[in-house]
């Protein structure tokens, strides 16, 4: 919808106003979610999850819960809008993006509803900047129907563990392939390059790993296209869970620290590329 | 018929102004004369009621660095307006320190005579804080609207189908000297000069700047666009462009501004 057909409105009359001492603690956690345009906000009492979605095979989530805002009030029990997360991110950073200590751009982030643009007051240093964002109907989100119990295998590492691992990734490889199994090699990760296979292995005795529950040897390979965007999100985190279901699909819930300490989580969830059973 | 005529001599934009200074002493009203090499102003008839005849001529060459005139016709190549000097003069003094003034002939309701020259001179914000929002600017929009007024408050603004993002200087301060002294008497200090420019053309500027300040430089950053329409009455209207320069170490944003005199219908019978 054209910005000249949404009106302008009153402050009363927000549905959601959500505000900020420190944009970065909104900007930050969704640069580990941007490779793609379109951002589906889903706003409850609980927080905002902002949803971005790839090929219907990818999906990554970023949950920054209510209590992380200064002000979060919310008049209706779900709002629900499409944005386009580059633009969100350029108006987020828009007195630069640089981590000056002291220096934070403050933000009020508020929305009338449907048909009504994202409008955000920013300021820093006494210049204020009025950012007003189209907004489109939400597109639905896949429903990977990833549950708990159905989880065959889980680890939770420390990240800086897997940081090294990821940021070598071979890119020529099409696949991340990964193996978990209660048995050696118990955490494994192995790309196909040109150059040959490569392969990270994670000891279940590991300092790095916090928990392995693996019980059953699993074998699956994810397109690196699809899996190389969280390498963001890893950046970003201290610890990273690892869960396959029964079906091969990946789940990576990733634990965020903002500037204040406060804690917020981004997940992705993948489908298998094929599935390989392997009795290594 | 078309005219359009330019100043970029101090010296003589300074002298033009004094003719007219001098005219509006002698008269309410008059005749100016515009042909391919003079410019006139006349006042005749007067003389059976005691008051002033007055000839003026000027030689065009001598006040305009360019000067463009297609008259009424091919024989009578030629442009005839009854102006009141004083409201031509009014608008010369504003431009006394500008770096060029431009007169053209335009019709809106009516026919009239507009003036481009300097009005609003702000010192620019800190050029990191107004670098980093034009980068950002510049991922959004091809280009920007940077306003002024004399309330030392700036705005930079982009407008797409996808977002608008207004971001407000205040407290920036005026420049002391010349147009801005005499403006701030005669406009409203609140009122907004902008103009529309090419984000990577102020981009490169603000780049250029980091490197060198203390250059004294003139950038010429827009071409002229329409904007609001003030005071009918007056036939005031503003134009604007602007320029970015360096003086005394401190950046600054100058605009212009057209000013319309409003004059009677062109007449068709030379004198």
């Amino acid at each position: 919808m054209p910005l000249s057909t949404q009106s302008q409105s009153g402050n009363d009359e927000y549905i959601l106003v959500a505000s900020l001492d420190n944009a970065r603690n909104l900007s930050n956690i969704l640069k580990a979610i941007s490779f793609k345009d379109h951002a589906i906000f889903n706003v409850t009492q609980n927080g905002l999850k902002v949803t971005i979605e790839d090929s219907k095979c990818l999906q990554a989530n970023a949950f920054i819960q209510a209590d992380i805002f200064q002000e979060f009030t919310l008049k209706e029990d779900v709002v629900g809008f499409q944005v386009n997360l580059t633009v969100l991110l350029d108006c987020l950073t828009i007195f630069g993006g640089s981590t000056v200590p002291g220096v934070n751009t403050a933000l009020r982030m508020c929305y009338n509803g449907y048909g009504y643009p994202l409008t955000l007051f920013l300021e820093e240093g006494g210049v204020v900047t009025v950012c007003k964002i189209n907004t489109q109907e939400p597109e639905e989100l896949i429903d990977f129907d990833f549950c708990s119990t159905n989880v065959t295998n889980k680890v939770i590492l420390q990240s800086d563990s897997l940081k090294e691992a990821f940021s070598e990734l071979d890119m020529t490889s099409e696949v991340l392939q990964l193996t978990m199994s209660p048995s050696h090699p118990y955490f494994r990760l192995s790309t196909f390059g040109n150059s040959g296979n490569a392969h990270y292995d994670y000891p279940k005795d590991s300092d790095m790993m916090e928990l392995f529950q693996c019980t059953k040897t699993q074998t699956n390979r994810y397109k690196m296209s699809l899996l190389k965007p969280s390498t963001k999100a890893l950046a970003l985190s201290c610890k990273v869970s690892v869960r396959t279901d029964g079906r091969g699909f990946l789940s990576l819930q990733y634990l965020v620290r903002n500037d204040d300490g406060q804690i917020c989580f981004v997940e992705y969830y993948c489908c298998p590329d094929e599935e390989v059973e392997s009795n290594e | 018929m078309k005219f359009r005529a330019k100043i970029n001599d101090v010296g003589c934009l300074n002298h033009f102004t004094r003719v007219l200074n001098t005219i509006t002493k002698l008269t309410k009203t008059c005749v100016l004369r515009l042909t391919v090499d003079n410019v006139y102003f006349v006042l005749s008839g007067k003389v059976a009621n005691g008051g002033v005849s007055m000839w003026c001529e000027l030689l065009q060459v001598n006040f305009f660095d360019e000067y463009q005139l297609e008259g009424v016709s091919s024989e009578a190549n030629e442009i005839c307006l009854e102006v009141a000097p004083e409201n031509l003069s009014r608008a010369l003094k504003t431009a006394q320190n500008a770096k060029s003034v431009k007169i053209k002939l335009t019709k809106k309701h009516c026919p009239c005579l507009t003036l481009a020259a300097e009005l609003v001179s702000i010192y620019l914000p800190p050029l990191k804080t107004m670098k980093s929002v034009v980068d950002r600017m510049k991922n959004l929009s091809n280009y920007l609207v940077v306003e002024a007024n004399l309330n030392g408050e700036m705005n930079l603004k982009i407008e797409t189908d996808l977002v608008s993002v207004t971001t407000h200087f205040r407290d920036l301060g005026n420049p002391p000297w010349g147009d801005n002294a005499v403006q701030s008497q005669s406009r409203d200090v609140e009122t907004m000069a902008h103009a529309r420019v090419d984000i990577r053309k102020l981009q490169q500027f603000l780049m250029g700047q980091q490197v060198n300040p203390n250059k004294s430089m003139c950038t010429r950053l827009s071409q002229h666009t329409e904007t609001r329409c003030s005071d009918l009455q007056t036939g005031v209207k503003s134009t604007t462009y602007i320029s970015m320069w360096a003086k005394q170490r401190r950046w600054l944003l100058t605009s212009g501004e057209h000013r319309v005199t409003t004059l009677h219908s062109p007449s068709t019978t030379p004198l």
